[in-house]
């Protein structure tokens, strides 16, 4: 077993013991249950929702139905994945309750076929560590991830940015794991395609030595 | 097989996941060795990826965690979890 597997294995069983305890009465219990996944249940409903405010919400009620549908966790599954359906169901109850037509222009990049090219540079090898402590480029970064087709952003927020496995991914979204890997790959070249040309023009300032090549395809 | 940069751009995601089979890593290799808009490709994918990952980038909105805890106390009072 490996490093990983154990850790995982621990996890679980540590979840286990706090959600017994918590069935048993020790309700109080459900705050630490919940603490590690936080960020998970908000970064899902944003991936779905895209109002920040809103997004929050979604992660209260879905952390709250978790909390109330406790006893129907069977333990098969990991917490996590358990969780996120939650979460996914609250985000698509709420967006057809508020009966929203929400027009995504990128919409005809939905399907799963498709020529694609990516962008090209040759400068932009290095995630310069100040880069993250600048605003515009997690401005464009959200800017990018919420342009995407739904169907697209909600496999790479599951996989890319929670950092779940191409299964769970598929286990939590309910598609097959050919279909999560032909999005994922998508998504991560339009993410590509969209942002390097902008990074590249942010850090356009500092860095003078770029070089753009052009393509015969451009 | 010789891979045309198509190809390898295909196989981007694959690659990065270490997905790709023996012969077909073997190939990919062979052709980002010498092709630098494909290395350059591939090493922006990869950035991009590392900078969602990233807890800076997408992070919780400020008191997310104080306001999730005071709703949580209101129910934890007074409600159990459904009887299954």
């Amino acid at each position: 077993m490996t490093t990983m597997q154990a850790a995982t294995e621990r996890q679980q069983e540590h979840e286990a013991r706090l959600i017994t305890a918590i069935l048993s009465g020790d309700r109080e219990k459900f705050h630490e249950l919940i603490r590690p996944y936080e960020r998970q249940v908000y970064l899902t409903a944003l991936s779905l929702i895209k109002n920040e405010t809103e997004a929050e919400d979604v992660a209260q009620e879905a952390i709250l139905r978790a909390y109330r549908k406790l006893g129907s966790f069977r333990g098969d599954a990991k917490f996590s994945t358990w969780l996120i359906a939650i979460t996914l169901n609250e985000a698509r109850t709420r967006l057809r309750d508020n009966k929203r037509a929400i027009f995504d222009s990128l919409d005809n990049h939905d399907s799963e076929e498709g020529d694609y090219t990516p962008a090209a540079l040759t400068d932009w090898r290095e995630v310069p560590s100040e880069a993250l402590e600048r605003q515009e480029i997690r401005e464009l970064m959200h800017k990018a991830v919420a342009e995407l087709p739904d169907s697209f952003r909600q496999v790479v927020v599951l996989r890319d940015m929670e950092e779940l496995s191409v299964n769970e991914t598929a286990e939590a979204l309910g598609i097959s794991i050919s279909l999560v890997k032909v999005r994922l790959h998508r998504a991560r070249l339009l993410l590509q395609k969209r942002l390097v040309p902008l990074l590249r023009m942010e850090w356009k300032g500092k860095k003078k030595n770029g070089m753009l090549r052009r393509l015969p395809w451009f | 097989m010789v891979l045309n940069c198509r190809h390898v751009w295909d196989r981007i995601s694959d690659y990065i996941d270490g997905t790709l089979d023996p012969a077909m890593l073997a190939d990919v290799e062979k052709h980002l060795a010498h092709c630098e808009i494909c290395s350059a490709v591939l090493d922006s994918t990869r950035n991009i990826i590392i900078l969602m990952a990233d807890d800076r980038v997408f992070e919780l909105p400020i008191d997310f965690s104080k306001r999730l805890h005071a709703r949580l106390d209101l129910v934890l009072a007074t409600e159990s979890p459904e009887s299954v």
